[in-house]
C-alpha cells in the first residue's frame, strides 16, 4: 500500500464530505446517523492506523518510513512520512477520536456540523504529524486552528467568543513568525523539503541586527520565530493565558482534543523543526527554554492551587505537564527527550481522561464550580474510583503512564542543569496538593447539597470512553517499552544528528 | 512461590474490590483474607528456610533509556526476609481483626457496603509494601514506596464523610511527597553519577567509597557526591517515617480506621525508612555527614515524640506518638551503623506495636468508639483477654527483662540493643543520642503506664451507659491480639542472636554491609559498662513509678501539675505548634502566592499586556466578533475547509493515478 497514510489521513474528510453531501434533516434520526457515521469513520481509521503501525511500520529504521511524495499546486508537494518521532503521535490521534466522538454523544444542538468539524480536524491533526514539506505542514499547521475556533465558539460555553479570539490570536500571531522563517529557509535551502532541510546547515556564525550581536546567527533567529510558534501551541509561560480560558469554554470533547493532541504539536514541533534544523540555535536557547519550563511548572501549579472552577485547574495542570516536556527536550539527552515524548503521549490519555471526567459531572449539574460539588462518592462510587485513578496518574504515581514521562524529563533534566531538576521535582509536591485538594472537595466528604441528591453514576457510554483510557494508563506505566521501543532509535538518531552538528560548529567556530 | 508470595494479594485486592458484586462481600473478604494468609505462610517458609544466597528474579523490563535500565524483579536477601515475615504476618493478622473490627462500623448508615473496599485497600497496600521490600532497584522501590503512600492515602480517608478524614489523608499524602522529593532527587543524582539505580551496582562497596571521593557540582555548590546522594535519600525516609520536621501527618492519620493504624502507621509502612537505610548500606558506610545527621534527627524525634505522648488524651494519638518515638530509636541504630540492630527493633517493634493498636482498638470497640482515655478507667475486668494483651504489649514497648541478661519481653532486647549500640558509638553525636534514648525510654515508660492505668484502672468516667455495654471483643479479634502476644513477648528472645549476636554478620549475609575499618559497634556494644547497659531499665523503671503515683495514688496530680506548668502542657498538648507553624510558612504563603500569580500575573501583566497589544485590531476583532454570532465567519469558515478537502483530497487521491 503505498498511499496507506493518505488513506489514514483523509478517511475523516471522506467521512465528513459524505456527511455534508448525504445527510439531510434535523431530527433525532438523522442526528444520531451522524454520530454513528462519525463514529465508524473515527473507529476505522483507528484500526487502519494500528494495523499500519503494526504491519508496516519499524522501529528501528530510523528513516521515514510510509513515504509518499506527489507534485502538487505551484511547484509545491505533497509529502508524507512517519518515523519514530511522528508515528504514535498519530496513532495516539486516532485513538483518542472514537472517545472524542462518544464525548459528544449529548450534543443536540448542530450535530451534522459538529461532527463534520471534528472529523476535519483529525484529518488535520493527522496530517500535521505526517507532512514531510513545509507548506503542507505550515497550512494544516494553521488549519487546525479553524475547527477548533469553531468548536469553541459555537458551541461552547457563554463566554466562548472572548475564549474562541483569544484561542485563535494567540496561535495565528505565533505563526507568522514562523511563516516568515519558512520563506527564509526556503530562500535559504531552496526546497521545503523537510527531509532534506534536516541535512542543510544554517548558518550559525555570529550576526549583528539593530547593533545587537546574536550568538548563533542565522539558527537563532529561526529558532525563535519557530519558538514563537510553538511556544504557544504548547502553552509555555508566559504565553500559556489562553489555554485557560479556552479550556473553560469548549464542549467537553474540544477540552479533550485541545488537551489531548492539539497541545502536542508544540512539542512535535520542536523535535521535527528546531532541534534538529537548527541545533546551534538550540544550544543557545536551551537555558532559556528550560528555565521558562521550571517557571511554568511551578509558577502554574502554585495558581491551579486556588482555581474554583474544575476546567480551569486541570488546564492550568496542563500548562505545569507540558513544562515537563519542554524541559525534558531541552535538556537534549536521552532521557530527557524519550522523556517529554512519553510525557506528551501519556498526558494525552490522562489530561483526555480528567476532562472527561468534568464533563460527566458537568453534563448531570451543569456547572464546574468547585464549590457546588461534595460528597460524589456517596452516590458515584465508579466515578469516585476512575476520578481517583486519573487524579493519581496526573500526580505521577509510579505505576502510572504519568509517571515514566515525569521520570525520564526529571532525569534528563538532573544531567543538564541540577537547578532545573530541583525546581521542576518541587513540582511534584505542588501538583499533590491541587490534584488532591480538587478530589477532596468534589468527591470526599458527605453529601449535603440537595441538588446532588439524585446524581447517577457513570452510564455504559461513560465506561466505554473511560475504560481504554484507563487500561492505556495503566498498560503505559507498567510496561513503558511498548512505546520506548517505538520511540528510542529515532531519538537516538535525533540525538546523534544534533550533538554532531553542534560539535561540528563548535570546530567550526573554534577555526575562525 | 515469591512471584506468588508477591502478586496474592494483589489479586486478592482486585477479587474483593471489584468481584464482591458477583461473589457476594463475604466471599470477598474471603478472599482477600485468605490470600494474606497464604502470602504470610509463604514468607515464613521463606524466612525460615533461607540459605544466605541472595536471589533476584527478574519478572519483565520496566523503565529503559538509553543507559538507564530497571525491570521488575523480586529480589530476595536476609532484608527482605525479615520484612516479608513483618508484613505478611501483621497484615494476615490485621485482615482477619478487621472482621470484627468492621462489622457493624457506626460510620456508615444502614445498608452501605464497605466492606470489600477496606479489604481491598488493605490487600493493595500489602502489595505495595512487599513491591516496596522485593525491589531490586530504586526505581521499583520507589513504586512501592509510593503505591503504599496511595493505600495509606485512601485508607486515612477511608471514612470519607469526615471533612477530617479527608484532610488527614491529603496531608498524609503531602508531607510524604516531600520526602519524595528527595528520595526522588537522590535517584536522579545516583543515576547521574553512577549511571545505574539497580541495587547490584549501586550498592557495591567500591562503587560508594568511589562516590565518597568524588564531588558533585548541586544546586550552585560543590559537595562531596555521596554525603550529597545519601543526604537526599535520607529525606525520603523522614518522611515515610515520620521524622522529625515530616512528621506532622502521622498523628493525624490516627483518622483512619484503627487496623490500618496497626498495620501501616506502626508495623510496616513508616518503617519502610528504616529499611531504605539499612539497604543502603554501603552508601553510609563511607559517608560522614549523613549518618551523624541520620543519629542526631532519629534520636530529637525519639525524645520530641515522646514528650507530645506524655500529654495525649486519644488513646490513638499516644501510641502514634509512641511509634513516632520508636522509628527514632531505629534511625539512631542505623545511624551509628548498627544496621543489624536496627531491623531487630523494626522486628520486636512490629509485633508489639501493631499489637497495642489492635488492643487500643478492642477497646475502642469495647467502649462504642470513644477513644478520649478521659472516658476509660476501670475496664480490666470487662475486657480482660484486651488487658492481657495491652498488658503485654506494654511490657514489651517500656522493656521489661532482666537486667544483663537476654531474656525479657522482646522491647527489652532490641531497644536496650539500640542503646547500648548509641554509646559504642562513641562521642559527638552518638553520645547526645544515647542521653536522648534514654530520656525517651523513662518517658515511653510513663506514658505507656499512663495508658494502661487510665484505661484499665481507678474510677469509671464518661457515660456511665457505654461502661455498662462494656464487652469484650469477638474471637476474630482476639486471636491476631494473642498470636502477637506470641510475637511481642518471645521474638526477641528466640532472635536475639541472630540479629544481635556474635554471627550476626553471617546471618545478614550481603544484605547489610559494614566497612570493618571503621564499624565496630556492635562488637564494642557488647562491651559496654554495666551502668549503660541497665540505664533503660532504670529509665523504665522511674517512668512506671511516676506513672503509678500520677495516675493510681494521686489522680488528681496530673490536672494539678498541668494547670501548674500551664504554658508547657499547652506546648506539648498542642504537638509544639508545628502544624500551626508550617500553616503560617508553608500554606497561607502557597495560596496567596497562587491567588497573586493568578490574578496579578495572568490578569494584569500577561493578558494586560497582550490586551495592550492588541489594542490596535480592536476594532476589527470586535467586527468579526459580531460576524461570528450572526454565523457569517461560520459560513466564511466553512468554505474555506470544504475547498480544503477538495484541493487535498483531489491531489492525493488524484496524484497516485498517474
Amino acid at each position: 500500500m503505498e498511499n496507506l497514510l493518505s488513506i489514514i489521513t483523509f478517511l475523516p474528510m471522506l467521512g465528513a464530505a459524505i456527511l455534508i453531501v448525504f445527510l439531510r434533516g434535523n431530527d433525532d434520526y438523522a442526528q444520531r446517523n451522524a454520530k454513528i457515521l462519525a463514529l465508524v469513520t473515527t473507529a476505522a481509521t483507528f484500526v487502519i492506523s494500528a494495523v499500519a503501525l503494526i504491519a508496516e511500520f519499524d522501529p528501528s529504521n530510523t528513516d521515514f518510513q510510509l513515504v509518499e511524495k506527489r507534485e502538487w499546486l505551484a511547484g509545491l508537494t505533497y509529502k508524507m512520512g512517519v518515523d519514530g518521532i511522528s508515528v504514535l503521535f498519530v496513532m495516539l490521534t486516532t485513538f483518542l477520536m472514537p472517545i472524542v466522538i462518544g464525548a459528544c454523544w449529548t450534543v443536540t444542538t448542530r450535530v451534522k456540523e459538529y461532527m463534520v468539524l471534528f472529523l476535519i480536524l483529525e484529518s488535520l491533526m493527522i496530517a500535521v504529524f505526517c507532512s514531510l514539506d513545509l507548506v503542507l505542514f505550515y497550512v494544516v499547521f494553521e488549519a487546525g486552528l479553524i475547527p477548533m475556533f469553531l468548536i469553541v465558539g459555537i458551541w461552547g460555553g457563554k463566554d466562548r467568543v472572548y475564549a474562541s479570539f483569544k484561542f485563535f490570536l494567540y496561535t495565528l500571531l505565533g505563526s507568522v513568525l514562523m511563516l516568515v522563517a519558512m520563506i527564509v529557509m526556503w530562500m535559504e535551502a531552496g526546497t521545503t523539503d523537510i527531509p532534506t532541510l534536516l541535512n542543510h546547515e544554517f548558518s550559525f556564525s555570529n550576526m549583528s541586527v539593530l547593533g545587537i550581536s546574536i550568538t548563533g546567527g542565522l539558527q537563532t533567529l529561526l529558532f525563535l520565530a519557530f519558538f514563537a510558534s510553538f511556544a504557544v501551541k504548547m502553552p509555555m509561560w508566559p504565553v500559556h493565558t489562553w489555554l485557560p480560558d479556552a479550556h473553560v469554554q469548549a464542549p467537553t470533547a474540544g477540552s479533550v482534543v485541545l488537551a489531548s493532541i492539539l497541545l502536542k504539536m508544540g512539542g512535535y514541533g520542536f523535535l521535527r523543526f528546531s532541534l534538529p534544523m537548527f541545533p546551534v540555535g538550540t544550544e543557545v536557547m536551551a537555558t532559556f527554554v528550560m528555565t521558562l519550563s521550571v517557571i511554568a511548572i511551578i509558577y502554574t501549579s502554585l495558581v491551579a492551587l486556588v482555581q474554583k472552577d474544575m476546567k480551569k485547574l486541570i488546564a492550568y495542570s496542563s500548562v505545569a505537564h507540558m513544562g515537563f516536556v519542554t524541559m525534558g527536550i531541552f535538556a537534549l539527552n536521552k532521557q530527557g527527550l524519550d522523556g517529554a515524548i512519553y510525557q506528551m503521549i501519556s498526558h494525552g490519555f490522562i489530561a483526555g481522561a480528567l476532562f472527561l471526567a468534568v464533563g460527566v459531572i458537568y453534563e448531570r449539574m451543569h456547572t464546574r464550580e468547585i464549590d457546588a460539588y461534595g460528597g460524589l462518592v456517596i452516590r458515584m462510587p465508579a466515578y469516585a474510583l476512575v476520578f481517583m485513578f486519573f487524579t493519581m496518574a496526573n500526580v505521577g504515581l509510579p505505576g502510572t503512564s504519568g509517571f515514566v514521562g515525569e521520570f525520564l524529563t526529571l532525569v534528563g533534566a538532573f544531567k543538564a542543569n541540577t537547578w532545573i531538576a530541583f525546581g521542576a521535582t518541587s513540582g511534584v509536591i505542588l501538583s499533590a496538593a491541587y490534584a488532591l485538594w480538587l478530589y477532596r472537595r468534589v468527591v470526599f466528604g458527605d453529601m449535603i447539597k440537595e441538588s446532588l441528591k439524585t446524581i447517577t453514576d457513570l452510564d455504559a457510554r461513560e465506561y466505554m470512553m473511560i475504560v481504554p483510557l484507563v487500561i492505556m494508563t495503566i498498560l503505559l506505566g507498567v510496561y513503558p517499552a511498548l512505546v520506548l521501543d517505538i520511540i528510542g532509535p529515532s531519538v537516538d538518531a535525533l540525538l546523534e544528528n544534533v550533538t554532531s552538528a553542534q560539535a561540528a560548529a563548535h570546530a567550526a567556530l573554534a577555526q575562525n | 512461590m515469591e512471584t506468588i508470595l508477591l502478586f496474592a494479594p494483589l489479586v486478592g485486592s482486585l477479587i474483593c474490590g471489584f468481584g464482591h458484586k458477583f461473589i457476594g462481600e463475604r466471599a470477598a473478604m474471603a478472599v482477600s483474607t485468605g490470600m494474606l494468609f497464604l502470602s504470610a505462610l509463604l514468607s515464613w517458609a521463606i524466612f525460615l528456610t533461607f540459605n544466605g544466597h541472595d536471589e533476584v528474579i527478574p519478572l519483565f523490563r520496566w523503565v529503559e533509556s538509553g543507559t538507564l535500565s530497571t525491570d521488575w524483579a523480586i529480589r530476595i536477601d536476609r532484608l527482605t526476609a525479615v520484612m516479608l515475615v513483618v508484613i505478611n504476618t501483621v497484615s494476615a493478622l490485621v485482615h482477619l481483626y478487621s472482621w470484627g473490627y468492621m462489622k457493624n462500623d457506626p460510620q456508615w448508615k444502614e445498608g452501605e457496603s464497605y466492606n470489600p473496599r477496606f479489604f481491598a485497600y488493605l490487600s493493595f497496600f500489602t502489595f505495595a509494601m512487599l513491591m516496596l521490600v522485593t525491589s531490586d532497584n530504586l526505581l521499583q522501590m520507589f513504586f512501592g514506596w509510593e503505591g503504599v503512600g496511595v493505600a495509606s492515602y485512601l485508607l486515612i480517608g477511608f471514612y470519607y464523610r469526615k471533612p477530617t478524614a479527608g484532610a488527614a489523608a491529603m496531608k498524609a499524602f503531602i508531607v510524604n511527597r516531600v520526602g519524595d522529593f528527595g528520595f526522588a532527587l537522590g535517584i536522579f543524582g545516583l543515576f547521574y553519577l553512577t549511571d545505574s539505580i539497580n541495587f547490584s551496582e549501586v550498592l557495591d562497596p567500591h562503587n560508594a567509597k568511589e562516590l565518597s571521593q568524588q564531588t558533585i557540582h548541586f544546586l550552585n555548590w560543590d559537595m562531596n557526591a555521596l554525603e550529597v546522594i545519601t543526604m537526599l535519600l535520607f529525606i525520603g525516609a523522614m518522611g515515610k517515617s515520620a521524622q522529625l520536621f515530616l512528621h506532622t501527618w502521622l498523628p493525624d492519620a490516627m483518622e483512619g480506621p484503627t487496623p490500618v493504624s496497626a498495620l501501616i502507621h506502626a508495623a510496616t509502612m513508616v518503617t519502610a525508612g528504616v529499611f531504605m537505610v539499612c539497604r543502603l548500606s554501603p552508601l553510609l558506610e563511607y559517608a560522614e555527614f549523613t549518618p551523624n545527621f541520620i543519629i542526631f534527627i532519629g534520636a530529637t524525634t525519639a525524645f520530641f515524640a515522646a514528650t507530645i505522648g506524655l500529654v495525649q488524651n486519644d488513646i490513638k494519638r499516644v501510641i502514634a506518638y509512641s511509634t513516632c518515638s520508636q522509628l527514632g530509636y531505629m534511625f539512631v541504630a542505623a545511624g551509628v551503623g548498627a544496621y543489624g540492630v536496627a531491623m531487630f527493633h523494626l522486628f520486636t517493634h512490629a509485633f508489639f506495636k501493631a499489637m497495642l493498636f489492635l488492643g487500643a482498638g478492642s477497646v475502642i470497640t469495647a467502649m462504642h468508639h470513644e477513644q478520649d482515655m478521659r472516658n476509660y478507667g476501670n475496664l480490666r475486668k470487662k475486657i480482660p483477654l484486651t488487658f492481657a494483651a495491652m498488658m503485654i504489649g506494654t511490657l514489651a514497648i517500656t522493656g521489661v527483662g532482666i537486667p544483663l541478661t537476654s531474656i525479657g519481653f522482646a522491647g527489652f532486647l532490641s531497644k536496650d540493643a539500640i542503646i547500648e549500640s548509641a554509646f559504642a558509638g562513641g562521642d559527638g553525636v552518638a553520645r547526645y543520642a544515647f542521653w536522648m534514648l534514654v530520656f525517651a525510654a523513662a518517658m515511653t515508660s510513663f506514658y505507656s503506664w499512663r495508658l494502661i492505668f487510665m484505661t484499665f484502672y481507678g474510677k469509671e468516667r464518661g457515660d456511665p451507659h457505654t461502661h455498662e455495654h462494656a464487652h469484650e471483643s469477638p474471637w476474630t479479634m482476639t486471636v491476631p491480639l494473642a498470636v502477637l502476644a506470641l510475637g511481642a513477648t518471645f521474638s526477641g528472645v528466640i532472635w536475639y542472636g541472630d540479629f544481635f549476636g556474635h554471627h550476626y554478620q553471617e546471618w545478614f549475609g550481603a544484605s547489610i554491609y559494614e566497612n570493618h575499618d571503621t564499624n565496630h559497634v556492635i562488637h564494642d556494644a557488647h562491651g559496654v559498662a554495666s551502668w549503660v547497659k541497665v540505664s533503660p531499665f532504670i529509665a523504665m523503671v522511674l517512668g512506671f513509678l511516676l506513672a503509678y503515683i500520677m495516675y493510681i495514688l494521686k489522680p488528681t496530680a496530673p490536672a494539678a501539675l498541668a494547670k501548674q506548668q500551664r504554658f508547657l502542657y499547652a506546648f506539648l498538648l498542642n504537638k509544639w505548634y508545628f502544624d500551626e507553624l508550617y500553616d503560617l510558612i508553608f500554606v497561607k504563603p502557597a495560596k496567596a502566592l497562587g491567588t497573586f500569580l493568578w490574578k496579578k500575573g495572568d490578569g494584569t501583566v500577561i493578558d494586560g499586556t497582550i490586551n495592550g497589544i492588541a489594542m490596535g485590531i480592536i476594532p476589527w476583532i470586535t467586527r468579526l466578533a459580531g460576524r461570528a454570532q450572526s454565523g457569517y465567519v461560520y459560513h466564511y469558515a466553512f468554505a474555506i475547509f470544504i475547498g480544503l478537502v477538495a484541493i487535498i483530497a483531489w491531489f492525493a487521491i488524484g496524484g497516485s493515478a498517474h
